[in-house]
């Protein structure tokens, strides 16, 4: 029985398969002739075919046989990937789920899906002709009636089996739990030692096989070989002449280990099998371990807790001044650093993890609707905090529901509105300083700020008499229950759609930014923070409480001069290289209690576009910081980003500057506002 | 044992659903803030520690006003009094933090709760629980789960699910207008 483990591997790997297969097929459909991507394709199919039949999924392996079967004919340059192919193809692949769930397919749609397909390989004059070739090919895996008397089987490894990890006495040794007898190698193939290619096995054997063992049978041996094997009554090999029924060794030039009769552990075989899998994956994959999520978590944690200890172990060794003491804490801080530098990188994944599903999305958007539409990606190797990929799979799918469904126009308005009559969207990702921003942009009819304003006005969202700028009338279609849409499609105009987008972003601490030019197309920006578990900080103090400010944002460092040392909100700007840069008081947007110092510092960070400094008493110093979630308690404590455990094992917190500014400033308004009031 | 905990599951699921009467007998944990005793199921508790170092979260409200570091953990602390209008009173050696699990939105989450001490622990028999109604009681509707009466006064049981999912008594000091300059 297979384990869980290994099931869980299996799924796993089927759901890349998958991905890997959507992309290929999508492409293909771009480049058709590429056999490139059709030898991806057919090698994707043969993989899920051959794990299915190894997880005993049977009918998914017979139906992913058949529609190897059908795209063979492509392989073989018989037949053309055309779009209607593509199209069937991809239904073909949703199939594979459902039958990997033991789904039973009473109305026939997957026999059905098979016939269409080989038929439109075919085209039509052929198409009856290759519908039974196809249901011929995929008889071997049916339960077919079994062979009635003896049978012989010849078998040869083809290409270079030993390169690709192919073990014949393992093959072999299946055969024989099949029951087979009197195998004998034919080894007039094999060259001068001179001229032998070790990685190619040239040896031709034959077996007996008892009746009653299917093709299905032989196939599953040979599953993840390459090998040529034909299966023949045994009367027919009579006049054949016979070979000396005991094997003969074939160490003499092969490799030791091809003896047919080497006891194989039964238990061995399956694992030694997967082994030979390597027949398949490309050379890449074979470098990678899979490693579950929580074990990563685990290690991030553990380190974390490592960079907290080292901290203080660094402090303490500096206390004690004994130079063997401050030389070993050295060491070991060195040695978190590699080590957390490594742990790092392991949690980052690329975009691309997250495309693939995204191109068939918009592909069959644009089928539905009968929009053509070029998707591009740009960054997909921009690389990503897990966490954060798995948390923005579903806003982007709903952005780029929206830019295809609203977004993009009717073919038929586009022409009169002479542009190309293929719309373009775009998925592009990059790291902006401390931020990773996600753009979908599309080249459709815009957003009408007008409209949007009238329909929030009609909704009750705003008063008639609100006065909003463009970005900010622009932003109310992240309003809970929005939509301009008049009718409901089947995609989006619920209006629920943006609430969720913009609720996602929020809990991950990023933003959301429109821009639309009416007629021009409209770009939707997810601004996220790097949510990387342990950054650089500047921890300052402020009325005795210790904040990290991330060293990503901060800029400079300055004193504050004497004659800001009162707070004045009119006066409250500081000359630093000849610009004027606004700051903000730490101890008055937090309400400390007791005088500032004589002397304090102002450090500059760059925030909200553009400068802004932020007045603490005393900077103490750069420090490696382990980011720690706040509980969702504080969700609503929007200047704290995080906190951080220091080298006394007290929290610091983790100063947000974006969200602080703005904090501040709605604040000076109110207090503007309260002050032109009373005056 | 598990008997125990589904029990304590039911004691802390949201109070929207009407609280159905615990099947068993259950053990609680009696704590004091201020006057006011209080009780909360043993098996939401982790562990009872001395008073540690706490850090002041700015415009976090009087319910959870600070965090702290539990075991390398940063945990959130609460001060049930100011939910429950609980004046903190009695010797701060006696002070004692409470950590305990709680189900906030579908996560279990530890927080901390201030106790100004820590009494016993009892079995309580659900037939002792009298339910809480509006008219009785001076808090919001929804924070107790009910209460039972002891030799030495009513003991409230809190609804923490509740008492965290309400907004927070003190608004965002942030928010706030400015003192004046």
């Amino acid at each position: 029985m297979i384990s869980d483990d290994l099931a869980d591997v299996f799924q796993e790997e089927l759901r890349e398969l998958l991905d890997s297969l959507d992309r290929g097929l999508l492409d293909l459909r771009m480049t058709p002739d590429d056999p490139g991507l059709i030898d991806q394709v057919f090698r994707d199919l043969h993989t899920i075919k051959g794990n299915g039949a190894m997880f005993g999924f049977a009918e998914l392996s017979a139906f992913v046989h058949g529609f190897e079967t059908a795209f063979e004919r492509i392989r073989s340059g018989a037949a053309q990937a055309t779009p209607e192919v593509i199209r069937l193809a991809l239904r073909a692949r949703d199939e594979i789920p459902a039958l990997l769930q033991g789904q039973q397919d009473d109305a026939g749609t997957r026999q059905s899906l098979l016939v269409d397909l080989s038929a439109a390989l075919a085209g039509a004059q052929a198409g009856s002709a290759v519908l039974t070739e196809a249901t011929a090919a995929a008889a071997p895996y049916m339960p077919s009636a079994p062979q009635q008397g003896p049978q012989s089987l010849r078998f040869s490894l083809d290409g270079p089996a030993f390169d690709l990890g192919v073990r014949p006495e393992l093959l072999l040794a299946e055969l024989q739990e099949l029951g087979a007898t009197r195998f004998t190698a034919e080894t007039q193939d094999i060259p001068p030692l001179e001229q032998l290619d070790p990685s190619v096995c040239h040896i031709l054997w034959r077996c007996d096989l008892p009746a009653g063992i299917t093709a299905a049978a032989i196939e599953d041996v040979f599953m993840f070989a390459e090998a040529q094997w034909t299966l023949t009554p045994h009367e027919s090999l009579a006049d054949q002449p016979q070979v000396p029924a005991t094997p003969e060794p074939a160490t003499k030039t092969e490799a030791a280990g091809t003896q047919p009769d080497t006891p194989t552990p039964q238990a061995s075989a399956p694992r030694a099998l997967s082994k030979a899998k390597p027949t398949e994956p490309k050379a890449t994959a074979a470098a990678t371990v899979r490693v579950p999520a929580e074990r990563l978590d685990a290690l991030m944690d553990a380190v974390g807790e490592l960079v907290i200890v080292e901290a203080r172990l660094a402090e303490l060794a500096l206390q004690a001044q004994d130079p063997a003491l401050l030389t070993t804490a050295e060491q070991i801080t060195r040695l978190a650093n590699g080590l957390r530098d490594a742990t790092m990188t392991l949690r980052m994944v690329p975009l691309r993890s997250l495309v693939g599903r995204f191109r068939r999305l918009v592909s069959e958007l644009a089928d539905t609707l009968g929009k053509p539409v070029n998707f591009v990606v740009q960054g997909e190797d921009t690389e990503l905090d897990k966490t954060l990929i798995e948390k923005l799979a579903d806003p982007l799918v709903h952005l780029l529901r929206n830019a295809l469904d609203h977004g993009i126009e009717p073919q038929t308005v586009r022409r009169a509105a002479q542009k190309p009559e293929a719309s373009s969207v775009t998925l592009s990702a990059a790291h902006e300083g401390t931020e990773v921003v996600v753009r979908i942009s599309d080249d459709g009819k815009g957003i009408d700020s007008d409209q949007i304003r009238s329909r929030a006005i009609a909704m009750g969202l705003i008063a008639p008499e609100t006065d909003l700028s463009r970005s900010e009338t622009l932003a109310l279609i992240f309003a809970p229950g929005f939509s301009t849409a008049s009718q409901v499609t089947e995609l989006s105009g619920r209006g629920v759609g943006m609430d969720v987008v913009k609720r996602t972003i929020d809990g991950l601490r990023g933003r959301l930014e429109v821009s639309s030019e009416l007629g021009q197309g409209t770009t939707i920006s997810l601004h996220m923070p790097l949510t990387l578990a342990i950054i650089d900080g500047l921890l300052v103090e402020v009325a005795g409480e210790r904040y990290v400010l991330p060293m990503a944002v901060v800029q400079q460092i300055v004193e504050l001069p004497a004659e800001n040392a009162i707070p004045d909100a009119a006066a409250d700007f500081l000359e630093v290289r000849g610009q004027f840069v606004p700051f903000l008081r730490l101890r008055t947007a937090f309400d400390c209690q007791g005088d500032p110092p004589a002397s304090q510092n102002v450090v500059i960070v760059a925030a909200a576009g553009g400068r802004v400094g932020i007045v603490v008493d005393w900077v103490i110093g750069t420090h490696q910081i382990v980011i720690k979630q706040m509980s969702k308690l504080h969700e609503a404590v929007r200047s704290i980003s995080g906190a951080t455990i220091l080298g006394d094992g007290k929290v610091a917190l983790i100063l947000d500057a974006q969200q602080l500014i703005a904090l501040s400033r709605t604040r000076a308004d109110t207090a503007a506002a309260a002050r032109g009031a009373a005056a | 044992m598990t008997d125990t905990q589904t029990v304590s599951q039911t004691a802390l699921s949201p109070a929207s659903a009407p609280v159905p009467p615990p099947a068993r007998a259950q053990t609680m944990v009696t704590f004091s803030i201020g006057p006011q005793r209080l009780a909360i199921p043993a098996t939401a508790l982790l562990e009872v520690m001395d008073p540690l170092p706490v850090t002041r979260v700015p415009g976090a409200g009087r319910l959870v006003p600070a965090v702290l570091n539990v075991r390398g953990s940063v945990v959130p602390l609460v001060d049930l009094g100011a939910a429950l209008g609980l004046v903190r009173r009695g010797d701060p050696r006696n002070h004692r933090f409470i950590v305990v699990e709680v189900d906030l939105d579908g996560d279990l989450s530890t927080v901390v709760i201030h106790a100004d001490a820590v009494h016993d622990v009892t079995t309580l028999n659900p037939q002792a629980i009298l339910k809480a109604t509006a008219a009785m009681s001076p808090w919001p509707a929804g924070f107790l789960l009910g209460l039972y009466n002891t030799d030495t006064g009513f003991v409230l049981l809190p609804n923490l699910v509740q008492i965290f999912s309400a907004p927070p008594p003190a608004p965002n000091k942030l928010t706030k207008e400015g003192p004046a300059t």
